[in-house]
């Protein structure tokens, strides 16, 4: 099975055994790649009755819960990694999420869609309207995606929350690695990739 | 049975008997002589014998899960809805066993049975059987079919905590435990609910502290109305509402009738029904059993110091509507299996028919089993050839 270009890029990361929780864990892909390649037996969370029949289909730890309600039940430092692809743009709360992320986890990994891309830019500047791409494809109308932002955004985020970038990765819509991109992400990057850790 | 066989249905099925011929040590401290335990098989049992499941009933449930106990039978069994071949429990993959457990009343040895020392029925002589003790005597009937594994242990309700205590009990036993609608203990609510049950049963001028059955009576109607408390627990606001409404029987209101609403007369139904099929002694024993059920009672309450033997992979299913065995409820057994390190995982079906929604055929809820059985199916498989 040929993994998702971000999702192998993820699962580079990962050590075999660790604890990991995937959250929007989709049709569970990453952690099942993870468990026959690195005896990891992580858990995924999602909502989608879809997804997650997907994801027993599989065999994956797949529980049902809406990130939005939050993570209070999970303890602190009971996962080596949380992993968030693709979703941050759609929750509620990704300030209080993020927190989170980073008690009950020691490291965490974060992609998003980058609006601060020149296409989304040109759209607003110049046409006036709300942007569309291929990596944010909705409508204004019936976009899942509320909190949009940009690489500059989210590292001003980090920032204030005082936690360290350990890592920055620029992919393209297609989660490939952007060579071209890392030249000026928030300008050129497609989908922005962090790896974040703990306040030392 | 109807004109024909459904083609999904297992059609007319034999009840067998399991007879265990040596002293049974109880958890209560009592032992039971010897006993017996009625159940039904579908499916055939394979070659490495490692496609059986285990069927476990909730309170009032009994052996007969699906198909047909006789041509004239005109309604399945309790569970045919996922019972069959084809369907989410597939009988063409798994060798399904369900039984009536100790100190039930169709058949295995139960309060209606014969005490050896009296030679008159047990009544509420029979000692107190805890889920332990149910799981313990599952495991001889397991020995008893050459079964040293279960591929999956299954059950609702009450069944589910069988299946959790299978896992905690006898971890190198079970692959998998789908744990649906259940709780690790009840509720002090929940108990209360039990306990106006018992007290209307026992409230029955007929009831004679349980020695009924000597004197050929019945306590029909305590037994009737603790099954009318139970049904309403068991159904949700809105699910009632939109069944009965406020709908009257006769059209019009005040006519003095004894029965007024449609639910009055649905409730009343319901528990006359009940009591001509079940055991009031039963009901108090199976009632006892919810109640005492409490898994983390050794583990000075950790539910995850308690679920921490268990190997078996875990399915958690609850109901949205469900206020007796309610989605919180559930999502402790998810959270302790988490923290524990387990494989575990979990739907929440969305639902308005309350805790019965896990008898129904709710399409989503099916195709979750549907989906997690036929994984366990492949890994049982993968791990025969490996």
């Amino acid at each position: 099975m040929n993994l998702r270009a971000d999702l192998e890029l993820i699962a580079g990361l990962i050590n075999p055994k660790a604890r990991v929780l995937d959250l929007g864990c989709g049709e569970g892909d990453l952690l099942a790649h993870l468990q026959s390649n690195k005896q990891v037996n992580g858990y995924g969370l999602d909502v989608d009755a879809e997804n997650i029949r997907i994801c027993l289909d599989k065999g994956v730890n797949v529980i049902e819960q809406d990130l939005d309600e939050g993570l209070a039940n999970f303890e602190n430092d009971s996962f080596d990694m949380v992993v968030m692809t693709d979703t941050l743009q759609s929750v509620r709360s990704p300030d209080m999420l993020l927190k989170e992320m980073l008690r009950i986890g020691e490291q965490c990994i974060i992609t998003f869609p980058n609006f601060g891309h020149w296409r989304c830019r040109m759209q607003l500047a110049f046409l006036g309207r709300m942007p569309i791409a291929k990596h944010i494809p909705h409508t204004w109308f019936n976009t899942p995606n509320i909190h949009l932002c940009t690489f500059r955004d989210f590292e001003n985020l980090c920032a204030d929350l005082n936690f360290p970038i350990i890592e920055r990765r620029v992919v393209d819509h297609r989660n490939i690695e952007s060579p071209l991109g890392s030249l000026l992400p928030n300008v050129l990057g497609t989908v922005a990739f962090y790896r974040l850790g703990r306040t030392l | 049975m109807p004109a024909e066989i459904p083609a999904d249905s297992i059609g007319v099925v034999d009840t067998l008997t399991f007879t265990h011929a040596e002293p049974f040590l109880l958890q209560c401290g009592q032992t039971l002589p010897g006993f017996e335990l009625i159940y039904e098989t579908y499916g055939e049992l394979n070659s490495a014998r490692t496609n059986a499941v285990l069927i476990c009933h909730a309170l009032s449930g009994h052996q007969h899960a699906a198909g047909y106990s006789s041509p004239a039978d005109d309604k399945p069994g309790w569970w045919d809805a996922c019972i069959g071949p084809g369907k989410a429990i597939d009988t063409n993959l798994f060798f399904v066993v369900s039984l009536n457990n100790l100190g039930g009343c169709h058949g295995s040895t139960g309060p209606l049975s014969t005490n050896p020392d009296t030679g008159e029925p047990y009544g509420p002589d029979f000692p107190t059987v805890v889920v332990a003790d149910w799981v313990l005597s599952q495991t001889l009937l397991a020995d008893h079919l050459g079964i040293d594994r279960f591929a999956a242990v299954i059950g609702g309700s009450l069944g589910g905590m069988q299946a959790m205590q299978w896992a905690i009990d006898f971890p190198q036993r079970v692959h998998a435990a789908l744990v649906i609608a259940a709780a690790a203990k009840l509720s002090a609510q929940n108990i209360a609910f039990n306990e106006i049950a018992r007290q209307a049963i026992a409230s029955d001028e007929n009831f004679l502290q349980g020695r009924y059955a000597d004197e050929q009576q019945i306590p029909d109607k305590g037994l009737g109305l603790a099954r009318m408390i139970g049904h309403v627990t068991y159904l949700s606001d809105d699910g009632m509402r939109e069944k009965f409404g406020r709908e009257l029987k006769s059209g019009d209101l005040g006519r003095g009738d004894d029965v007024e609403f449609q639910v009055e007369s649905y409730l009343r139904h319901q528990g006359q029904a009940f009591s001509r099929r079940f055991d009031a002694n039963t009901y108090v024993l199976m009632t006892k059993a919810l109640d005492y059920f409490d898994p983390a009672r050794d583990t000075a309450d950790s539910l995850v110091a308690a679920l921490q033997p268990a190997q078996a992979k875990f399915l958690i299913v609850s109901f949205s509507s469900d206020w007796r065995f309610s989605v919180s409820r559930s999502k402790e057994i998810v959270d302790a299996l988490i923290a524990a390190g387990k494989n575990v995982a979990s739907a929440v079906i969305a639902s308005d028919h309350g805790h019965d929604s896990f008898l129904l055929p709710l399409p989503r809820y099916v195709e979750v089993l549907r989906s997690y059985l036929r994984c366990v199916h492949t890994e049982i498989h993968t791990a025969g050839t490996t």
